[in-house]
């Protein structure tokens, strides 16, 4: 019930609490199948994987994931374009919404019926590790010879609990500054607002030109988002790194949430912006800037809307964006068998090399090698390339996106429906989240 | 809502069983238990695999810090209640506020959904064209599921972009309401919706219920001269009182389980104001996986849930006590 990421694949009006599930793996099979030796007396061993592709005999991996929407397709593409170059692998192809996967893996896991292999946030690879789901990856890096500086900034070391590694990055995705061309046009803006001062008079521009309301502020979903990254932008930090405390009711936090209430005051968004209003308003062309994710990119290129996209301006005192990353990883239950986890860690070295083509998801691809190539040059999301070096990911604590939601999500709530002074609100949750994390350090260190 | 009970035994069958064991009395009366117990097996083993083992699993998961995915259960003994009583646990504020939403919707859930539905019910046992048409017309909603309710709502009453502001700013009423995300207008909208999709339940029970009424009572009280108000409150209403006690009960246990439209229409906002007991316990539980709070959680609701019960059977015995019918 991660209700605030269940609006990630909900584009394209797919039911947000529904699920789809596509079994593509299956049928693929039967036509490249058989033709391999019989290989897998070797045995390379769990943990020692050595960058050799799985050569044993045919089996079937089952692979979750939770791409329902616009990136569907692209996933769907990479795992066809997988299996018809590995006779022996085939992969079972479970698409869940993120909002069920991530209650139903552990459940699934504990059961012995999870998946060999799967697709998790990079927030959620601490938590699922310290419920022993997924198993660590440490030498598949190793053998691919991927280090740090292979990969966007930051992404690296929040896949890392305990010293150990248990997500390889996919790509990075973030909230970029999405506005409407017509609109920036008729009120005479030739250039995408860059900071604070220049969104403001934008605003202004686009108020005069007939716009009364051009930047709709949301109190739920994404308006968390938008509050880290004003927040990392004010030189902020939401946790202590140990994830021991919730430190974001300091002046930067106020700063940010009390900028985020200052767009309703001054009249440039309506008051109380319902669920995805804010979005569903700049599709209808009554709003004309909206922050979002660039997993809108493919929605929004569906659409037909003459938009654009631009790095989030820069409201505090230096670039900054939240961002997240989907992360393969390998699950406890294919680590205990040899084979399983050979060709898992085939697939998931397969995939990150591939990762290029995965920009037709919308999503910036995590290897910088694969950040060179057409498919992501020529992307909308190339337009944000220079907010990939100022990205700010979640530290590595276990449980923190469950305890974000009755906390920081609801300050944020309070904050922009000028509830509750920006101050107030954010000290009462971060409090609250700090007792909840040290209850959940006890909870997960034992 | 209740499990449907049907009679698992049937009598005739049962009869022939045991008739067939001869006219000795004593081993016939032996064979009598043995007998029911075997058609009630079916359901027993249902009942208590399903209804009995988690009420009491959830006492045993509820007295320890439950989280199904760590190897490690540890025994707490009753702190998980001891948080949810203690105003400075994390705990006390989203329960407790919960408990409230869950009262509050309940406060004024209920009573609409007596009387609307009784009023609907009254008109629908009249007779005249088109009857059956306004039926289905009323019952409609019922049949859709509360996602499709919810999302439809959410829609509707959004505050900025939805039809129901739109139009009541076209008829020159307030059009700024802010139905989902702030109170009171959340409860309003709440309650309405909730009103609108279950109220042809009710008034169907309803219907059945007056339908069993003889007519021979209302045709005494008319010859006694007695006014349509007066045959109303003396004859309709008593001739009632069993299927309003259903109807009461069955809609209290709704109305506190209520988590559906909350979930969907509000997402608990503002704030987690309209975040209900059943939405906070499903995600303290399903979501944060703290299972031994939200069963803790759960019992306390289900005591609570109980007390009135309780207290509703009381109100109607002791009406039906003090009025002769």
């Amino acid at each position: 019930m991660h209700r605030s990421r269940l609006v990630v694949p909900s584009r394209r009006g797919l039911s947000r609490r529904g699920f789809i599930t596509l079994t593509a793996g299956g049928l693929l099979v039967a036509g490249c199948g058989g033709g391999q030796g019989v290989g897998s007396q070797e045995k390379e061993g769990v943990g020692g994987f050595t960058g050799e592709e799985y050569a044993g005999s045919a089996l079937t991996l089952a692979y979750w994931n939770g791409f329902t929407g616009g990136d569907g397709p692209a996933m769907q593409d990479l795992v066809k374009r997988f299996m018809a170059d590995h006779d022996n692998i085939s992969l079972e192809n479970n698409t869940i919404e993120w909002a069920d996967f991530y209650q139903r893996l552990p459940a699934a896991a504990q059961a012995g019926k999870g998946p060999d292999v799967g697709v998790m946030h990079l927030d959620q690879l601490a938590t699922n590790a310290a419920r022993r789901v997924i198993s660590p990856l440490d030498d598949l890096a190793e053998a691919l010879g991927l280090a740090e500086d292979d990969f966007a900034p930051a992404v690296w070391s929040p896949a890392i609990y305990q010293d150990q590694r248990y997500g390889m990055p996919l790509d990075v995705h973030t909230l970029a500054m999405y506005y409407n061309q017509d609109h920036f046009e008729k009120a005479g803006i030739s250039e995408p607002p860059t900071d604070a001062q220049s969104l403001d008079e934008a605003c202004q521009a686009l108020q005069e030109a007939g716009f009364r309301n051009p930047f709709w502020m949301p109190n739920q979903w994404p308006a968390h988002l938008m509050f880290l990254s004003l927040l990392w932008q004010f030189g902020g930090e939401p946790y202590a790194e140990d994830g021991s405390a919730a430190t974001y009711d300091d002046e930067a936090g106020e700063a940010a949430l009390a900028w985020m209430r200052e767009q309703v005051d001054k009249g440039y968004s309506p008051d109380n912006v319902d669920i995805d209003t804010q979005y569903t308003a700049f599709k209808n062309g009554q709003n004309s800037i909206t922050w979002d994710g660039i997993w809108q990119i493919n929605d929004l290129e569906e659409s037909g809307l003459p938009y654009g996209i631009a790095p989030l301006p820069v409201i505090g005192e230096e670039p900054a964006a939240w961002a997240n990353s989907h992360n393969f990883f390998m699950t406890a239950q294919a680590a205990e068998d040899g084979d399983r986890a050979n060709a898992a860690k085939t697939f998931i070295g397969w995939m990150s090399e591939q990762s290029s083509s995965w920009s037709q998801a919308g999503m910036i691809p995590a290897r910088n090698s694969a950040r060179e190539e057409a498919e992501y040059t020529d992307s909308p999301q190339y337009a944000l390339r220079e907010q990939v070096d100022a990205l700010h990911f979640l530290p590595a604590v276990p449980g923190l996106g469950d305890v974000q939601i009755p906390t920081l999500e609801v300050a944020v709530n309070e904050g922009v429906l000028g509830a509750t002074p920006p101050a107030e609100a954010l000290a009462k949750q971060a409090a609250n989240a700090t007792e909840m994390m040290k209850q959940n350090l006890e909870r997960y260190g034992s | 809502m209740a499990a449907p009970v049907t009679n698992p035994a049937p009598a005739t069958a049962a009869a022939e069983t045991v008739g067939a064991g001869g006219p000795d009395r004593p081993a016939r009366r032996r064979g009598d238990g043995i007998v029911a117990w075997l058609f009630l097996a079916p359901y027993l083993v249902l009942f208590g695999a399903f209804v009995l083992a988690p009420i009491v699993l959830g006492i045993w998961i509820s007295l320890h810090s439950w989280d199904f995915t760590l190897p490690g259960k540890p025994f707490v003994g009753l702190d998980n209640y001891a948080d949810l009583f203690d105003p400075d646990s994390v705990s006390f504020d989203p329960f407790w506020n919960s408990m409230q939403a869950t009262g509050i919707f309940t406060l004024f859930s209920v009573p609409l959904l007596i009387v609307v539905p009784l009023a609907v019910a009254m008109v629908m046992n009249q007779k005249f064209r088109g009857r059956n048409v306004f039926r289905a017309i009323y019952f409609a909603p019922y049949v859709l599921g509360v996602a499709v309710v919810g999302v439809m709502w959410r829609f509707l009453l959004d505050r900025n972009i939805g039809a129901v502001n739109s139009y009541l700013g076209a008829i020159g009423l307030p059009g700024d309401t802010a139905w989902l995300s702030s109170v009171p207008a959340a409860w309003v909208a709440l309650v309405g919706v909730t009103v609108w999709w279950t109220l042809g339940f009710n008034a169907v029970i309803y219907i059945a219920g007056l339908q069993d009424i003889p007519r021979e009572l209302y045709e005494a009280a008319e010859i006694d001269g007695a006014s349509r108000w007066s045959s109303f409150r003396h004859v309709t209403l008593p001739g009632l009182r069993p299927v309003t006690m259903f109807v009461t009960l069955v809609t209290i246990i709704a109305s506190a389980n209520m988590f559906g439209q909350a979930f969907i229409m509000t997402n608990g906002a503002p704030a987690r104001e309209t975040q209900t007991a059943i939405f906070y316990i499903a995600e303290t539980g399903l979501q944060n996986f703290q299972m031994g709070q939200a069963a803790a959680a759960s019992w306390i609701l289900t005591l609570a849930l109980m007390l009135l019960s309780v207290v509703v059977f009381a109100v109607f015995r002791a009406r039906g006590e003090v009025e002769p019918s």
